[in-house]
């Protein structure tokens, strides 16, 4: 069944490849829009959950925002405390940091005095994200060649290395692969800059640290599904007509075989974000995902909602659209 | 489904068996000294010291075997942890009608996308010292030195329980459908009877070949979190940690190389063992990939 739909998309579609993605057909729109606007619907309640969870997990910790070494004058404290809107009940603050999240104010962080968390992420997070998609797209297509690599050649010495080699790159925490980019073409070579953020060659290293463990795992799962895939029927039609095993790995199997890596890469982008915490401290890159790890030690409560509540907006929209280009290109979902 | 034990498995097996008996014994032939800091700081690797010495002359090659001790610890205590989650809610999941099932898979969908090991290091950050302060209140000492590796394994236990749900359930899904749990359900057998005494058997397989598989993900997520420094607090080692310290020893100034190639070989060692040997029983069992 299988083979059909693809064959029928085949005919009217020519350039089939890595850029699968992208082949949608105009009227492939119109699809189940109110799936979609429920599942965007579902976003506040993830939202508030997530806040929530946020705002009790932090104050649980023992210790306030303002301790140090030096005990601060009561009447001080209680000044802080109003200022940053910390007193009274817990549920009166609750509901007056819902309130004020509603009207899009993220507070002050209660660590960098006297800077809003608004200002804070409006600085770091375009450093995080832009390192972020550089990666994404990093570990995507070394992720797809690679994968495709080995699946078009089993059983050969290249497709054991290929495989081999993803193997390692996922038993290693990326942490080790940093420091070693770094000593061998940074100090040894001096291609690239050791650290800090600007410039295209500093992005460099920091996006391949970041993108090499998902780029293996993306080339084992298109690797294992492409096999899968080039065992099917549909596969045997396309190969009984003529067409070169170029045009079918390519252009027929290529396209189901995408199936799990597009649905890899919602988990994909929340790895990518955590990952980037550890990234970001190696390269000495100023992003958010250093203001949230000091935001955890400093108690920086309002700082650390601000980074989660981002993250998580970001994540679900973008999870919205790998949904909906998974529907795009698999007409069996669309259909059903 | 069960099959017998494929020989493509015995290979990493038997390593793995020598690995945590070696990580079990070996530390029990090393003199006390070289538990302690010592004057010879950052030695190369010599016939003294196998894998050379760390920052403050400890001897890096005992510190790989008890940190072992503790990252497979975390592993496998963590990993079943998982188990038990992931079991029980994919069980409950595929077994139950449609809206329930949906609304269930629907929220291991979410946390998918959520970053789960944010919500960890602020879940670790919380509990770590009411869990100690509680402890020496009541007196536990035991409780008190290892606090941290008890919220640590609790925590990574919580966030990789989402494969293994998925998995379950859909086997649940399948399972469910036999003549055998039809036969049982018109023998009147109730629903938590069927989910234990027929289900629950069935599933065992999977289960063990998926709990391999989670081990890696755990023991790699504590050396994030070790980087991080929340992870196994010092004195006590992790091969996490161990990276962590290798991977700062690397500097223009000074490299010693060892710290960083020696936890990798551990670490490299132990992952691609948990993985050959569960995508060998994977294969044996005939489960697709997921």
């Amino acid at each position: 069944m299988g083979g059909k739909v693809i064959g029928q998309n085949n005919r009217r579609t020519q350039f089939v490849g890595i850029s699968a993605l992208f082949l949608l057909q105009p009227s492939a729109f119109s699809l189940q829009p109110e799936r979609m606007i429920r599942r965007l619907a579902s976003l506040p309640v993830v939202l508030f959950c997530v806040i929530t969870i946020t705002f009790f997990l932090i104050r649980l910790s023992p210790g306030g925002p303002f301790d140090s070494e030096r005990k601060i004058p009561e009447a001080i404290e209680k000044q802080l405390l109003a200022k940053y809107k910390l007193d009274g009940p817990i549920l009166t603050q609750y509901s007056g940091y819902l309130n004020d999240l509603l009207h899009g104010d993220l507070r002050l962080s209660t660590k960098y005095r006297n800077r809003s968390v608004n200002e804070i992420l409006a600085q770091t997070l375009p450093v995080t994200l832009s390192l972020g998609a550089v990666a994404l797209l990093l570990s995507i297509v070394a992720g797809l060649w690679l994968g495709a690599f080995a699946a078009a050649r089993p059983g050969s010495l290249a497709e054991f290395l290929a495989l081999s080699l993803t193997l390692l790159a996922i038993c290693l925490p990326s942490f080790v692969f940093g420091p070693l980019l770094i000593l061998f073409f940074s100090i040894k070579l001096g291609w690239l800059p050791i650290g800090g953020w600007g410039t295209p060659q500093q992005l460099l290293l920091p996006a391949v640290t970041l993108a090499i463990p998902y780029a293996a795992v993306i080339a084992r799962l298109l690797h294992d599904s492409l096999r899968e895939t080039l065992a099917e029927d549909f596969v045997r039609t396309a190969r009984a007509k003529g067409l070169s095993e170029h045009a079918v790995i390519y252009r027929h199997a290529l396209r189901v075989a995408l199936l799990p890596v597009i649905s890899y890469l919602g988990p994909l982008a929340a790895n990518l974000l955590t990952g980037s915490i550890v990234v970001e401290t190696i390269f000495h890159i100023p992003g958010a995902g250093g203001f949230f790890v000091n935001s955890i030690l400093n108690r920086d409560g309002f700082l650390l909602g601000g980074v989660v509540i981002v993250y998580c907006v970001l994540l679900i929209l973008f999870n919205l659209l790998v949904d909906l280009s998974y529907r795009l290109l698999d007409r069996r979902i669309r259909e059903s | 489904m069960t099959g017998t034990f494929p020989k493509s498995a015995s290979f990493p097996a038997l390593a793995l068996g020598i690995m945590v008996l070696t990580v079990l014994i070996g530390p029990l032939f090393f003199p006390e000294a070289d538990a302690l800091p010592g004057s010879e700081t950052y030695a190369p690797p010599s016939f003294t010291h196998f894998c050379g010495t760390d920052l403050n002359g400890r001897d890096l090659l005992l510190r790989l075997l008890e940190g072992g001790r503790i990252s497979l610890l975390v592993g496998i205590c963590g990993a079943a942890i998982s188990l038990l989650i992931g079991t029980a809610y994919g069980l409950i999941a595929g077994s139950s009608t449609g809206s329930l099932d949906n609304a269930m898979m629907r929220f291991v969908d979410i946390l998918y996308s959520v970053p789960r090991l944010i919500f960890i290091l602020i879940f670790i950050n919380a509990f770590n010292e009411r869990l100690q302060l509680a402890a020496s209140r009541h007196g536990w000492d035991w409780l008190v030195g290892s606090s941290r590796l008890v919220i640590l394994i609790l925590s990574l236990g919580i966030i990789e329980w989402l494969t293994m749900a998925r998995i379950v359930r859909g086997q649940t899904l399948t399972l469910r459908e036999r003549p055998y749990v039809a036969a049982a359900r018109v023998l009147g057998e109730g629903y938590w009877t069927i989910l234990w005494r027929h289900l629950l058997p069935n599933l065992a397989g999977i289960v063990l070949v998926y709990l391999t598989l989670a081990i890696p993900s755990v023991i790699i997520d504590e050396a994030f979190l070790s980087f991080l420094g929340l992870g196994v607090q010092a004195p006590q080692s992790s091969w996490g940690s161990l990276l962590a310290e290798g991977a700062g020893a690397i500097n223009p100034i000074h490299s010693a190389w060892w710290l960083l190639l020696f936890p990798s070989l551990a670490l490299l060692t132990t992952l691609l063992g948990l993985y050959s040997l569960g995508n060998a029983l994977r294969r044996s069992i005939g489960v697709k990939n997921h």
